[in-house]
């Protein structure tokens, strides 16, 4: 299963490590990041394979959130299927 | 891989337009749960419904987690319970709603939809009962929604059936007199009734339908009002483009949905209904969607116009989204579950008249409309039947759900709560109509041929 990470807020140092610092711990690979700076908000999404991942997906969910509530951001988790079948015919 | 913008636009319009899945609902068949004995009949019920629907809220739930899009209802919906009950000898069917509000707090959905007739040529034994026993089941329950089909463009209408709902409804609001006449808030009667509608409280399980199934109805008037922001004073080719457009996106999440749901609950995926369905909530207005479009309020000259190509533009674009369309699939008008619909009445630019032209040319019908509390039952009745009767001419479903709020009158207001919302009391036509519904019989079916 694949997901996308989607962070959102406030530009600070850190955010990257904050967020993939947590993917690495629970084995979850990064596939592809885009990031942009949208007026003075920070804004990224990352692809991410869970196939190894060594947690459910509500325990990674909470962590990331808990980690973006610490950063200041606020970091989302979604199955990708939501995103593709909403833009693609 | 989707770009950038795409994942934005879709964090946009669950976080700020307010996207959401209004509900999955399960639909299931209790023909086998007839039995001579009433409470055999009902053990019958109490575990086929929990058996079935067991696992409904948790993984309505788990999809809402993975998908990050809010479900905000699980649901169930059942055969007609007119057709199960009257097998038995009871002359009562209370014991039955009861049993069905049982089922549905076991396994923790807030509305069960099927304690219902079909009556729109005749009644059935069981049929009378049913009718005779909704008030008393919609005010010793609070999760049974009841609907009554009294025409359909085949058979005409049953102007027995449409008398004994208008003193149905007016006994319904003095028994739950307690709570602002609430029991009429969860019953419908409908012309053309469908069998897969998984909106209450108009939702059965139909005959012709399988033994179980996931029926899904979708949301969304925040997202198609926020797309028309997007170009104002342009001409309405484009108008209708852009509702199309994002009428697709909002139904092939919920066919996503649909069919996660259905693999792991190992249930049929039924039907998707692309009906775009407000709720109270600021942003989530359907009659804004209208003012968008240029009115200065929804009610005024041309809100019927504008409803017509929403609704159109809705299906077309729905309609390519999702493998099965069914249910009511159209715009949603109910006055208490729409604020901008509340203000329109309010500020007296919507009157019953409008809003029932306006149920002409979108899916539903009189929807959540508060009235005095004084209005006759011949009145309700009457209004029924002219509701009824643009369901069966023009071939499409309409319904009534009307509440004659007990000890209020025209300048009131009416707080249901929840996603029911609040309504301001509408004034109703006070020349009588009581020789008219009296009559009884049939109004015959319509032709259709030379139309015009």
């Amino acid at each position: 299963m694949k997901a996308f990470i989607t962070v959102i807020g406030d530009d600070k140092i850190g955010i990257i490590h904050g967020v993939t610092s947590i993917l690495k711990k629970n084995n979850v690979n990064v596939l592809d990041i885009n990031q942009t700076l949208l007026q003075d908000y920070f804004a990224m999404m990352m692809l991410v394979d869970l196939k190894e991942m060594s947690l459910g997906f509500k325990e990674l969910k909470q962590e990331l959130q808990m980690a973006g509530n610490e950063i200041g951001v606020t970091i989302k988790i979604q199955h990708e299927d939501i995103f593709n079948t909403m833009h693609t015919v | 891989m989707v770009n950038f913008q795409n994942i934005m636009e879709t964090i946009k319009m669950i976080e700020e337009e307010k996207l959401d899945i209004r509900t999955i609902t399960m639909g299931i068949s209790l023909l086998d749960c007839c039995d001579s004995s009433g409470e055999k009949s009902r053990i019958k019920i109490y575990d086929k419904i929990t058996s079935y629907a067991e696992k409904l809220v948790k993984v309505g739930e788990d999809i809402e987690m993975e998908y990050g899009i809010p479900i905000i209802n699980k649901r169930i919906s059942v055969t007609p319970m007119a057709l199960i009950a009257q097998t038995s000898a009871d002359n009562n069917y209370v014991e039955f709603a009861k049993i069905l509000d049982k089922a549905a707090e076991t396994v923790g959905v807030n509305f069960i939809g099927g304690f219902s007739a079909l009556v729109h040529k005749g009644y059935s034994k069981g049929d009378k009962i049913l009718i005779d026993s909704i008030p008393e089941a919609l005010a010793v329950t609070e999760r049974i929604c009841s609907s009554v089909n009294v025409g359909c463009t085949k058979s005409g209408i049953n102007m027995d059936a449409v008398r004994d709902m208008g003193q149905t409804i007016k006994k319904t609001a003095y028994l739950t007199r307690e709570r602002d006449s609430i029991g009429c808030a969860k019953l419908v009667v409908f012309a053309n009734a469908v069998e897969d509608n998984p909106f209450m409280a108009g939702a059965f399980h139909g005959v012709g339908e399988g033994e179980c199934v996931i029926n899904l109805g979708i949301s969304g008037p925040g997202v198609v009002k926020s797309a028309l922001e997007k170009v104002r004073g342009e001409k309405f080719d484009v108008i209708a483009d852009t509702i199309k457009k994002t009428a697709f996106k909002i139904t092939r999440a919920g066919q996503l949905v649909a069919t996660e749901a259905s693999n792991r609950l190992n249930v049929p995926f039924g039907i998707v209904d692309l009906s775009l369905a407000p709720t109270p909530a600021v942003g989530d207005s359907v009659a804004r969607i209208l003012e968008e479009m240029g009115l200065e309020t929804c009610g005024t000259h041309g809100t019927t116009a504008a409803l017509a190509l929403l609704n159109d533009a809705v299906k077309k674009g729905g309609i390519m989204a999702s493998s099965h369309v069914g249910g009511l699939s159209g715009a949603f008008i109910p006055i208490s579950e729409d604020e901008g619909m509340i203000e329109a009445v309010r500020n007296g630019a919507l009157n019953l008249e409008k809003l029932e032209a306006m149920t002409c040319v979108c899916s539903v019908g009189l929807d959540m409309v508060a009235i005095p509390g004084d209005t006759p039952d011949s009145t309700i009745a009457a209004i029924i039947a002219d509701e009824a009767a643009i369901g069966v001419i023009n071939n499409k479903t309409t319904g009534v759900r009307i509440i004659p709020v007990h000890g209020k009158s025209l300048g009131d207001e009416v707080e249901f709560g929840g996603l029911l919302g609040r309504a301001p009391i509408m004034s109703v036509n006070k020349f009588s109509s009581y020789d008219f519904v009296h009559r009884g019989g049939r109004i015959p079916a319509p032709v259709h041929s030379f139309k015009n």
